[in-house]
Protein backbone atom coordinates (compact mmCIF):
# COMPACT_ATOMS: atom_id res chain seq x y z
CA UNK A 1 0.00 0.00 0.00
CA UNK A 2 1.47 3.21 -0.86
CA UNK A 3 1.50 6.07 1.33
CA UNK A 4 -0.93 8.26 -0.66
CA UNK A 5 -3.64 5.05 -0.47
CA UNK A 6 -2.70 4.64 3.09
CA UNK A 7 -3.67 8.67 3.76
CA UNK A 8 -6.76 8.25 2.01
CA UNK A 9 -8.11 5.83 3.70
CA UNK A 10 -6.87 7.63 7.05
CA UNK A 11 -8.59 10.82 6.61
CA UNK A 12 -12.08 10.81 7.47
CA UNK A 13 -14.99 11.05 4.96
CA UNK A 14 -17.33 12.98 6.68
CA UNK A 15 -21.10 11.69 6.85
CA UNK A 16 -21.56 13.81 9.91
CA UNK A 17 -22.68 17.06 8.42
CA UNK A 18 -22.18 20.25 10.09
CA UNK A 19 -25.50 21.13 11.36
CA UNK A 20 -26.38 25.59 10.53
CA UNK A 21 -26.87 27.44 13.50
CA UNK A 22 -27.22 31.18 13.72
CA UNK A 23 -24.46 32.38 11.34
CA UNK A 24 -22.48 29.21 11.17
CA UNK A 25 -23.58 28.56 7.37
CA UNK A 26 -21.34 31.40 6.56
CA UNK A 27 -18.58 29.68 7.59
CA UNK A 28 -19.41 27.00 5.21
CA UNK A 29 -20.45 29.35 2.69
CA UNK A 30 -16.71 30.53 2.89
CA UNK A 31 -15.35 27.20 2.75
CA UNK A 32 -17.10 26.61 -0.42
CA UNK A 33 -15.26 29.31 -1.90
CA UNK A 34 -12.38 28.26 -0.58
CA UNK A 35 -12.30 31.29 2.39
CA UNK A 36 -11.41 30.47 5.56
CA UNK A 37 -13.31 32.91 6.80
CA UNK A 38 -14.22 33.83 10.76
CA UNK A 39 -16.21 36.66 12.47
CA UNK A 40 -14.11 39.71 13.59
CA UNK A 41 -15.37 42.21 16.29
CA UNK A 42 -15.57 45.88 14.17
CA UNK A 43 -15.37 47.62 17.61
CA UNK A 44 -12.45 45.90 19.20
CA UNK A 45 -11.08 43.69 16.46
CA UNK A 46 -11.50 40.37 18.27
CA UNK A 47 -11.43 37.25 16.24
CA UNK A 48 -14.36 35.43 17.43
CA UNK A 49 -14.41 31.29 16.97
CA UNK A 50 -16.79 29.66 17.67
CA UNK A 51 -19.52 32.02 15.83
CA UNK A 52 -21.91 34.34 17.96
CA UNK A 53 -24.31 37.39 18.32
CA UNK A 54 -22.46 39.26 20.25
CA UNK A 55 -18.53 40.27 21.32
CA UNK A 56 -17.50 38.73 24.73
CA UNK A 57 -15.00 41.17 24.72
CA UNK A 58 -16.59 44.86 24.07
CA UNK A 59 -20.25 43.80 23.60
CA UNK A 60 -20.37 44.86 20.38
CA UNK A 61 -23.36 43.19 18.33
CA UNK A 62 -21.22 44.98 15.10
CA UNK A 63 -19.27 41.86 13.35
CA UNK A 64 -18.06 41.14 10.18
CA UNK A 65 -16.76 37.82 8.74
CA UNK A 66 -12.98 38.09 7.87
CA UNK A 67 -10.43 35.77 5.85
CA UNK A 68 -7.79 34.66 8.16
CA UNK A 69 -4.67 33.79 6.94
CA UNK A 70 -5.27 30.17 6.88
CA UNK A 71 -1.67 29.87 8.75
CA UNK A 72 -0.89 27.96 11.76
CA UNK A 73 0.27 25.42 14.02
CA UNK A 74 -0.72 22.46 15.81
CA UNK A 75 -1.91 23.00 19.26
CA UNK A 76 -2.83 19.37 19.90
CA UNK A 77 -4.44 16.75 17.98
CA UNK A 78 -5.85 13.29 18.73
CA UNK A 79 -5.81 9.55 17.02
CA UNK A 80 -8.81 7.44 17.01
CA UNK A 81 -8.40 3.62 16.97
CA UNK A 82 -11.92 2.71 17.67
CA UNK A 83 -14.06 4.30 14.87
CA UNK A 84 -16.55 6.45 16.39
CA UNK A 85 -18.85 5.99 13.34
CA UNK A 86 -18.31 3.44 10.69
CA UNK A 87 -17.81 5.67 8.06
CA UNK A 88 -15.17 6.71 9.43
CA UNK A 89 -12.11 4.44 9.40
CA UNK A 90 -9.61 4.27 12.32
CA UNK A 91 -6.71 5.20 13.23
CA UNK A 92 -7.40 8.41 11.99
CA UNK A 93 -6.02 11.42 13.39
CA UNK A 94 -7.87 14.92 14.62
CA UNK A 95 -5.84 17.85 14.72
CA UNK A 96 -6.85 21.10 16.70
CA UNK A 97 -4.87 24.20 14.53
CA UNK A 98 -3.83 27.82 16.28
CA UNK A 99 -3.78 30.12 13.39
CA UNK A 100 -1.98 32.57 13.15
CA UNK A 101 -5.09 35.32 14.17
CA UNK A 102 -5.10 33.10 17.72
CA UNK A 103 -8.17 30.89 16.75
CA UNK A 104 -8.56 27.45 17.32
CA UNK A 105 -9.80 25.07 14.44
CA UNK A 106 -10.72 21.45 14.26
CA UNK A 107 -9.51 19.84 11.66
CA UNK A 108 -7.39 17.02 9.55
CA UNK A 109 -4.06 16.82 8.10
CA UNK A 110 -4.07 15.44 4.38
CA UNK A 111 -0.48 14.70 3.91
CA UNK A 112 0.86 12.91 7.00
CA UNK A 113 0.07 10.09 8.49
CA UNK A 114 -1.31 10.24 12.41
CA UNK A 115 1.91 9.57 13.93
CA UNK A 116 3.81 12.09 12.15
CA UNK A 117 1.77 14.92 13.38
CA UNK A 118 3.52 17.20 16.12
CA UNK A 119 2.60 19.81 17.97
CA UNK A 120 3.72 22.68 17.07
CA UNK A 121 4.04 21.79 13.42
CA UNK A 122 3.48 24.52 11.18
CA UNK A 123 0.87 24.17 9.01
CA UNK A 124 -1.62 25.78 5.84
CA UNK A 125 -4.78 25.13 5.05
CA UNK A 126 -6.15 23.06 2.35
CA UNK A 127 -9.53 23.33 0.67
CA UNK A 128 -11.22 19.56 0.18
CA UNK A 129 -14.33 19.94 -1.56
CA UNK A 130 -15.93 16.42 -0.74
CA UNK A 131 -18.85 16.95 -2.29
CA UNK A 132 -20.89 19.69 -3.99
CA UNK A 133 -22.31 21.14 -0.71
CA UNK A 134 -19.32 20.78 1.41
CA UNK A 135 -15.73 21.65 1.66
CA UNK A 136 -13.53 20.90 4.10
CA UNK A 137 -11.08 23.36 5.42
CA UNK A 138 -7.95 20.77 5.74
CA UNK A 139 -4.43 21.34 6.40
CA UNK A 140 -1.32 20.31 5.01
CA UNK A 141 2.93 20.71 6.55
CA UNK A 142 4.83 23.90 5.55
CA UNK A 143 8.09 23.94 4.58
CA UNK B 1 -18.93 35.05 48.95
CA UNK B 2 -22.02 34.47 51.25
CA UNK B 3 -21.62 32.55 54.25
CA UNK B 4 -25.40 31.93 54.96
CA UNK B 5 -25.53 28.06 53.81
CA UNK B 6 -22.75 26.94 55.53
CA UNK B 7 -23.16 24.31 58.22
CA UNK B 8 -26.90 25.37 58.17
CA UNK B 9 -27.75 22.14 56.51
CA UNK B 10 -26.89 18.39 56.11
CA UNK B 11 -27.23 15.64 54.37
CA UNK B 12 -29.07 13.01 56.63
CA UNK B 13 -29.79 10.32 54.22
CA UNK B 14 -28.40 8.03 51.26
CA UNK B 15 -30.01 6.18 48.96
CA UNK B 16 -28.40 3.69 46.25
CA UNK B 17 -29.22 1.32 44.30
CA UNK B 18 -26.42 -0.58 43.27
CA UNK B 19 -24.56 -0.55 39.64
CA UNK B 20 -24.87 -2.78 36.80
CA UNK B 21 -24.78 -3.26 33.44
CA UNK B 22 -28.27 -3.95 33.32
CA UNK B 23 -31.10 -3.14 36.38
CA UNK B 24 -33.67 -4.84 34.36
CA UNK B 25 -35.79 -2.05 35.93
CA UNK B 26 -37.52 1.50 34.34
CA UNK B 27 -35.31 4.72 35.37
CA UNK B 28 -38.59 6.16 37.13
CA UNK B 29 -38.69 2.75 39.52
CA UNK B 30 -34.86 2.97 40.39
CA UNK B 31 -35.42 6.36 40.97
CA UNK B 32 -38.38 5.62 43.40
CA UNK B 33 -36.69 3.00 45.15
CA UNK B 34 -33.30 4.75 46.03
CA UNK B 35 -35.30 7.60 46.97
CA UNK B 36 -37.36 5.28 49.61
CA UNK B 37 -34.07 3.89 50.23
CA UNK B 38 -32.43 7.66 51.42
CA UNK B 39 -36.03 8.34 53.66
CA UNK B 40 -35.64 4.98 55.14
CA UNK B 41 -32.02 5.56 55.95
CA UNK B 42 -32.79 9.14 57.30
CA UNK B 43 -35.81 7.14 59.63
CA UNK B 44 -37.73 9.82 57.46
CA UNK B 45 -41.09 9.09 55.24
CA UNK B 46 -42.62 10.20 51.78
CA UNK B 47 -44.77 12.70 53.30
CA UNK B 48 -41.91 14.28 55.32
CA UNK B 49 -40.84 15.58 51.43
CA UNK B 50 -41.21 18.93 50.42
CA UNK B 51 -38.60 19.32 47.82
CA UNK B 52 -37.27 17.86 44.48
CA UNK B 53 -34.16 18.13 42.87
CA UNK B 54 -33.15 16.59 39.53
CA UNK B 55 -31.08 16.16 36.61
CA UNK B 56 -32.45 17.88 33.48
CA UNK B 57 -32.14 15.54 31.16
CA UNK B 58 -32.99 12.56 33.47
CA UNK B 59 -36.17 10.96 32.45
CA UNK B 60 -38.10 11.01 36.26
CA UNK B 61 -38.97 14.26 36.91
CA UNK B 62 -40.34 15.31 39.43
CA UNK B 63 -43.49 14.76 38.26
CA UNK B 64 -43.34 11.36 37.42
CA UNK B 65 -42.00 11.04 41.46
CA UNK B 66 -45.02 12.61 43.33
CA UNK B 67 -47.00 10.15 41.18
CA UNK B 68 -45.56 7.33 41.67
CA UNK B 69 -44.33 8.00 45.71
CA UNK B 70 -48.24 10.03 46.36
CA UNK B 71 -46.06 13.04 47.26
CA UNK B 72 -49.41 15.78 47.80
CA UNK B 73 -47.29 19.00 47.74
CA UNK B 74 -43.92 20.03 46.95
CA UNK B 75 -42.60 23.17 48.35
CA UNK B 76 -39.68 23.40 46.28
CA UNK B 77 -39.02 21.74 42.78
CA UNK B 78 -36.20 22.47 40.94
CA UNK B 79 -33.40 20.75 38.44
CA UNK B 80 -29.49 21.57 37.77
CA UNK B 81 -27.64 20.75 34.39
CA UNK B 82 -24.73 19.53 32.86
CA UNK B 83 -25.02 15.85 33.69
CA UNK B 84 -22.08 14.91 36.46
CA UNK B 85 -21.75 18.90 37.09
CA UNK B 86 -24.87 18.78 38.47
CA UNK B 87 -24.22 16.51 41.13
CA UNK B 88 -22.73 18.45 43.91
CA UNK B 89 -25.01 21.21 42.81
CA UNK B 90 -27.96 20.04 43.63
CA UNK B 91 -27.01 19.83 47.09
CA UNK B 92 -26.22 23.23 47.07
CA UNK B 93 -29.58 24.46 45.75
CA UNK B 94 -31.12 22.14 48.59
CA UNK B 95 -29.11 23.49 51.10
CA UNK B 96 -30.05 27.06 49.42
CA UNK B 97 -33.34 25.87 49.56
CA UNK B 98 -33.56 24.96 53.15
CA UNK B 99 -30.89 27.38 55.29
CA UNK B 100 -33.63 29.94 53.80
CA UNK B 101 -37.04 27.77 54.89
CA UNK B 102 -38.29 27.49 51.34
CA UNK B 103 -38.41 23.92 52.45
CA UNK B 104 -37.47 21.90 55.01
CA UNK B 105 -36.81 18.19 53.40
CA UNK B 106 -35.30 18.07 49.79
CA UNK B 107 -34.78 14.85 48.16
CA UNK B 108 -31.74 15.05 45.19
CA UNK B 109 -31.57 12.04 43.06
CA UNK B 110 -30.09 10.54 39.27
CA UNK B 111 -31.61 7.68 38.32
CA UNK B 112 -30.26 6.37 35.31
CA UNK B 113 -30.26 3.22 32.94
CA UNK B 114 -27.08 4.71 31.62
CA UNK B 115 -25.20 0.86 29.97
CA UNK B 116 -28.44 -0.91 29.06
CA UNK B 117 -30.44 2.39 27.72
CA UNK B 118 -29.04 5.51 26.84
CA UNK B 119 -26.10 6.36 27.07
CA UNK B 120 -24.64 10.10 27.49
CA UNK B 121 -21.32 10.00 26.54
CA UNK B 122 -21.28 8.61 22.80
CA UNK B 123 -23.49 8.49 19.75
CA UNK B 124 -26.64 7.87 20.21
CA UNK B 125 -30.44 7.24 18.77
CA UNK B 126 -31.36 10.45 19.23
CA UNK B 127 -30.98 13.81 18.06
CA UNK B 128 -29.54 14.79 14.68
CA UNK B 129 -26.92 12.18 13.37
CA UNK B 130 -27.61 9.64 15.66
CA UNK B 131 -26.38 12.23 18.50
CA UNK B 132 -27.78 12.94 21.81
CA UNK B 133 -29.03 16.53 21.06
CA UNK B 134 -28.37 16.98 25.11
CA UNK B 135 -24.86 15.85 24.71
CA UNK B 136 -23.68 17.92 22.08
CA UNK B 137 -23.88 21.80 21.71
CA UNK B 138 -25.16 23.25 18.45
CA UNK B 139 -20.90 24.47 17.78
CA UNK B 140 -20.05 20.76 19.01
CA UNK B 141 -22.70 19.23 16.27
CA UNK B 142 -21.26 22.06 13.27
CA UNK B 143 -17.59 22.14 13.78
CA UNK B 144 -16.51 18.76 15.27
CA UNK B 145 -18.24 16.06 13.66
CA UNK B 146 -17.32 16.91 10.26
CA UNK B 147 -13.74 15.92 10.68
CA UNK B 148 -14.37 13.09 12.92
CA UNK B 149 -14.24 14.10 16.13
CA UNK B 150 -17.50 12.95 16.90
CA UNK B 151 -16.97 11.81 20.80
CA UNK B 152 -17.09 13.12 24.21
CA UNK B 153 -13.65 11.11 24.19
CA UNK B 154 -12.29 12.66 21.71
CA UNK B 155 -12.84 15.77 22.93
CA UNK B 156 -11.24 15.05 26.80
CA UNK B 157 -8.44 13.30 24.51
CA UNK B 158 -7.15 16.81 22.84
CA UNK B 159 -7.41 18.36 26.07
CA UNK B 160 -5.14 15.78 27.59
CA UNK B 161 -2.98 15.57 24.43
CA UNK B 162 -2.34 19.44 24.86
CA UNK B 163 -1.88 18.90 29.09
CA UNK B 164 0.29 16.09 28.42
CA UNK B 165 2.37 18.31 26.04
CA UNK B 166 2.88 21.30 28.41
CA UNK B 167 3.65 19.64 31.42
CA UNK B 168 5.85 16.95 30.08
CA UNK B 169 3.38 14.20 31.08
CA UNK B 170 4.18 10.50 30.19
CA UNK B 171 1.78 8.24 28.00
CA UNK B 172 1.33 6.09 31.44
CA UNK B 173 1.34 8.72 34.44
CA UNK B 174 -2.73 8.57 34.97
CA UNK B 175 -2.04 4.45 35.10
CA UNK B 176 -1.95 4.53 38.97
CA UNK B 177 -5.46 6.58 38.76
CA UNK B 178 -7.27 3.87 37.41
CA UNK B 179 -5.57 1.14 39.85
CA UNK B 180 -6.27 3.24 42.99
CA UNK B 181 -10.20 3.07 41.98
CA UNK B 182 -10.13 -0.13 41.00
CA UNK B 183 -8.61 -1.52 44.23
CA UNK B 184 -11.62 0.76 46.54
CA UNK B 185 -14.06 -0.87 43.97
CA UNK B 186 -13.37 -4.40 44.72
CA UNK B 187 -14.05 -3.71 48.51
CA UNK B 188 -17.42 -1.98 47.68
CA UNK B 189 -20.07 -4.11 47.42
CA UNK B 190 -22.38 -2.04 45.29
CA UNK B 191 -19.79 -1.68 42.56
CA UNK B 192 -19.69 -2.47 38.98
CA UNK B 193 -16.31 -3.98 39.38
CA UNK B 194 -16.45 -5.25 42.81
CA UNK B 195 -13.74 -8.10 43.30
CA UNK B 196 -12.17 -6.98 40.15
CA UNK B 197 -9.05 -5.13 40.96
CA UNK B 198 -6.28 -4.41 37.87
CA UNK B 199 -2.80 -3.83 37.78
CA UNK B 200 -0.64 -1.22 36.49
CA UNK B 201 0.55 -3.56 33.35
CA UNK B 202 -3.12 -4.17 33.09
CA UNK B 203 -3.69 -0.59 32.41
CA UNK B 204 -0.28 -0.09 30.09
CA UNK B 205 -2.10 -2.84 27.91
CA UNK B 206 -5.66 -1.79 27.73
CA UNK B 207 -6.05 -0.33 24.51
CA UNK B 208 -6.10 3.22 23.32
CA UNK B 209 -9.54 4.51 22.30
CA UNK B 210 -8.89 7.94 21.19
CA UNK B 211 -4.90 8.41 21.96
CA UNK B 212 -3.87 9.31 24.50
CA UNK B 213 -7.40 8.02 26.29
CA UNK B 214 -6.84 4.02 27.23
CA UNK B 215 -9.94 2.05 27.69
CA UNK B 216 -8.61 1.80 31.55
CA UNK B 217 -8.65 5.45 31.27
CA UNK B 218 -12.54 6.38 30.50
CA UNK B 219 -15.56 5.41 33.32
CA UNK B 220 -17.54 2.56 32.49
CA UNK B 221 -21.28 3.14 32.30
CA UNK B 222 -23.97 1.78 34.23
CA UNK B 223 -27.20 1.21 35.38
CA UNK B 224 -28.42 2.67 38.92
CA UNK B 225 -29.45 5.18 40.84
CA UNK B 226 -28.41 7.15 44.11
CA UNK B 227 -30.57 9.84 46.39
CA UNK B 228 -29.59 12.11 49.50
CA UNK B 229 -32.12 13.96 52.13
CA UNK B 230 -30.73 17.49 52.44
CA UNK B 231 -32.62 18.91 55.91
CA UNK B 232 -31.40 21.09 58.31
CA UNK B 233 -28.40 20.12 60.49
CA UNK B 234 -30.64 21.06 63.92
CA UNK B 235 -33.38 18.48 62.55
CA UNK B 236 -30.36 16.42 61.08
CA UNK B 237 -28.73 15.56 64.20
CA UNK B 238 -32.35 14.29 65.36
CA UNK B 239 -32.77 11.79 63.08
CA UNK B 240 -31.27 8.30 62.64
CA UNK B 241 -27.90 8.82 60.74
CA UNK B 242 -24.95 10.79 62.01
CA UNK B 243 -25.30 13.74 59.50
CA UNK B 244 -22.97 15.08 57.16
CA UNK B 245 -22.61 19.09 57.61
CA UNK B 246 -22.66 20.66 54.44
CA UNK B 247 -20.09 23.08 55.32
CA UNK B 248 -19.36 24.59 51.87
CA UNK B 249 -21.07 23.98 48.47
CA UNK B 250 -20.44 25.91 45.33
CA UNK B 251 -20.87 26.08 41.60
CA UNK B 252 -18.44 27.28 38.90
CA UNK B 253 -18.63 28.56 35.35
CA UNK B 254 -15.59 30.09 32.61
CA UNK B 255 -16.18 32.07 29.81
CA UNK B 256 -15.93 30.20 26.24
CA UNK B 257 -16.72 27.15 27.50
CA UNK B 258 -18.11 24.13 26.24
CA UNK B 259 -18.89 20.87 27.63
CA UNK B 260 -15.81 18.87 27.84
CA UNK B 261 -14.55 21.13 24.46
CA UNK B 262 -13.70 24.70 25.32
CA UNK B 263 -10.60 24.41 22.84
CA UNK B 264 -10.83 27.94 22.34
CA UNK B 265 -9.80 29.01 26.21
CA UNK B 266 -6.31 30.42 26.24
CA UNK B 267 -5.17 27.83 28.24
CA UNK B 268 -6.35 24.00 27.05
CA UNK B 269 -4.49 22.40 30.04
CA UNK B 270 -6.60 23.55 33.07
CA UNK B 271 -10.18 23.15 34.08
CA UNK B 272 -10.99 26.84 34.43
CA UNK B 273 -14.52 26.07 36.24
CA UNK B 274 -13.15 24.16 38.80
CA UNK B 275 -10.41 26.57 39.46
CA UNK B 276 -13.27 29.20 40.36
CA UNK B 277 -15.31 26.56 42.36
CA UNK B 278 -12.60 25.48 44.41
CA UNK B 279 -11.88 28.86 45.48
CA UNK B 280 -15.19 29.39 46.51
CA UNK B 281 -15.39 25.95 48.12
CA UNK B 282 -12.85 26.90 50.29
CA UNK B 283 -13.57 30.52 51.65
CA UNK B 284 -17.14 29.50 52.36
CA UNK B 285 -15.40 26.39 54.49
CA UNK B 286 -12.71 28.36 55.84
CA UNK B 287 -10.79 25.36 55.77
CA UNK B 288 -6.63 24.94 54.78
CA UNK B 289 -6.38 22.11 51.84
CA UNK B 290 -4.57 20.14 54.63
CA UNK B 291 -7.51 19.95 56.49
CA UNK B 292 -8.88 17.69 54.19
CA UNK B 293 -8.87 13.54 54.92
CA UNK B 294 -10.18 12.21 51.90
CA UNK B 295 -11.03 13.69 48.08
CA UNK B 296 -13.79 12.39 46.02
CA UNK B 297 -12.67 13.84 43.02
CA UNK B 298 -14.60 13.49 38.80
CA UNK B 299 -12.53 10.30 37.61
CA UNK B 300 -15.13 9.77 34.43
CA UNK B 301 -11.83 10.36 32.98
CA UNK B 302 -8.69 9.50 34.56
CA UNK B 303 -6.21 12.21 33.79
CA UNK B 304 -9.06 14.68 34.98
CA UNK B 305 -7.74 13.97 38.72
CA UNK B 306 -4.41 15.56 38.37
CA UNK B 307 -6.00 18.89 36.79
CA UNK B 308 -8.25 18.77 39.73
CA UNK B 309 -5.80 18.17 42.08
CA UNK B 310 -4.15 21.42 40.62
CA UNK B 311 -7.18 23.57 39.96
CA UNK B 312 -8.54 22.71 43.86
CA UNK B 313 -4.68 23.76 44.93
CA UNK B 314 -4.13 20.47 46.30
CA UNK B 315 -0.57 20.51 44.54
CA UNK B 316 1.06 23.44 42.05
CA UNK B 317 0.15 23.90 38.38
CA UNK B 318 1.78 20.86 36.46
CA UNK B 319 2.44 18.67 39.68
CA UNK B 320 -0.85 16.93 39.08
CA UNK B 321 0.83 13.40 37.49
CA UNK B 322 3.31 13.09 39.54
CA UNK B 323 1.10 13.75 42.99
CA UNK B 324 -0.73 10.83 41.56
CA UNK B 325 2.45 8.97 40.41
CA UNK B 326 2.58 5.12 41.85
CA UNK B 327 -0.72 5.75 44.18
CA UNK B 328 1.22 6.46 47.27
CA UNK B 329 -0.55 9.58 47.93
CA UNK B 330 -3.73 9.17 46.42
CA UNK B 331 -4.08 5.35 47.88
CA UNK B 332 -5.83 3.93 50.97
CA UNK B 333 -2.79 4.72 53.15
CA UNK B 334 -1.96 8.13 51.61
CA UNK B 335 -2.19 11.41 52.51
CA UNK B 336 -5.05 12.27 50.54
CA UNK B 337 -7.41 9.11 49.83
CA UNK B 338 -9.00 9.61 46.68
CA UNK B 339 -12.44 7.80 45.22
CA UNK B 340 -12.68 5.47 48.38
CA UNK B 341 -16.33 3.50 46.51
CA UNK B 342 -13.86 3.14 43.19
CA UNK B 343 -15.56 6.62 42.01
CA UNK B 344 -16.63 6.54 38.38
CA UNK B 345 -14.06 4.51 36.92
CA UNK B 346 -14.39 1.52 39.78
CA UNK B 347 -17.62 1.82 41.06
CA UNK B 348 -19.95 3.14 38.21
CA UNK B 349 -20.71 6.72 36.26
CA UNK B 350 -23.46 7.70 38.31
CA UNK B 351 -22.33 10.99 37.38
CA UNK B 352 -20.48 11.86 40.67
CA UNK B 353 -24.10 11.04 43.03
CA UNK B 354 -22.33 8.25 43.89
CA UNK B 355 -19.06 10.18 45.20
CA UNK B 356 -21.33 12.25 47.38
CA UNK B 357 -23.27 9.37 49.00
CA UNK B 358 -19.42 8.08 49.37
CA UNK B 359 -18.26 11.27 51.09
CA UNK B 360 -21.55 10.87 53.69
CA UNK B 361 -20.53 7.18 54.37
CA UNK B 362 -16.80 8.22 55.72
CA UNK B 363 -18.41 10.97 57.51
CA UNK B 364 -20.51 7.73 59.24
CA UNK B 365 -17.52 5.34 59.53
CA UNK B 366 -19.28 3.04 57.35
CA UNK B 367 -17.28 2.89 54.20
CA UNK B 368 -16.04 -0.33 53.16
CA UNK B 369 -12.78 1.77 52.52
CA UNK B 370 -13.08 3.56 55.50
CA UNK B 371 -10.64 6.23 56.40
CA UNK B 372 -10.07 6.22 60.00
CA UNK B 373 -11.44 9.62 61.88
CA UNK B 374 -12.21 11.26 57.99
CA UNK B 375 -14.37 14.43 59.39
CA UNK B 376 -13.86 17.06 56.41
CA UNK B 377 -14.64 15.16 53.18
CA UNK B 378 -14.39 17.25 50.01
CA UNK B 379 -16.28 16.14 46.76
CA UNK B 380 -15.93 17.79 42.86
CA UNK B 381 -17.93 16.75 40.01
CA UNK B 382 -18.21 18.73 36.35
CA UNK B 383 -14.21 18.42 35.51
CA UNK B 384 -13.98 19.32 31.59
CA UNK B 385 -17.48 21.40 32.02
CA UNK B 386 -19.84 23.13 34.72
CA UNK B 387 -18.39 22.32 37.58
CA UNK B 388 -19.46 22.19 41.02
CA UNK B 389 -18.51 20.98 44.50
CA UNK B 390 -19.05 20.29 48.18
CA UNK B 391 -17.11 20.04 51.66
CA UNK B 392 -18.92 17.72 53.99
CA UNK B 393 -17.98 18.29 57.94
CA UNK B 394 -18.90 15.05 60.67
Amino acid sequence: MTIRNVLEETIPRPVLWPVSYDSASEFWEGAKRHELIFQKCKECGKWLHLPRPMCPACNSTEIEWVQSSGKGSVFSHVTYHQSADPAYKAPYAVVLVELEEGMRLVSNMTDCLPIEIEIGMPVEVVFDDIAEDLTLPRFKKVG
Amino acid sequence: MTQIISDKTAIAGIGLVGFSADSGKSELRLACECIQQALDDAGLSVRDVDGLIHETADSSDEYNVISAMGIENLNYFSESRWGSGASCAFVMHAAAAVATGVANTVVCYRAVNGASGRRFAGPTNQGPFGYSSYTLTLSQLAFYPPFGLATQDGWVAMTIKRYMHEFGVSEDAFGSISVVCRENAARNPNALYTDQPITIQDYQSSEFVVEPLRTLDICSSVDGAVAMIVTSAERARQLKQKPAHILAAAQGSAADGELLSSFNRPSLSGLAEMNYMGRDLFQMAQVSRKDIDVVQLDDSYAPFVPMQLEELGFCDRGDGASFCANGDRIGMAGELPLNTSGGSLGEGNMFGMNHIAEAVRQIRGTSASQVKNANLVLVASGAGGPASGLILRG
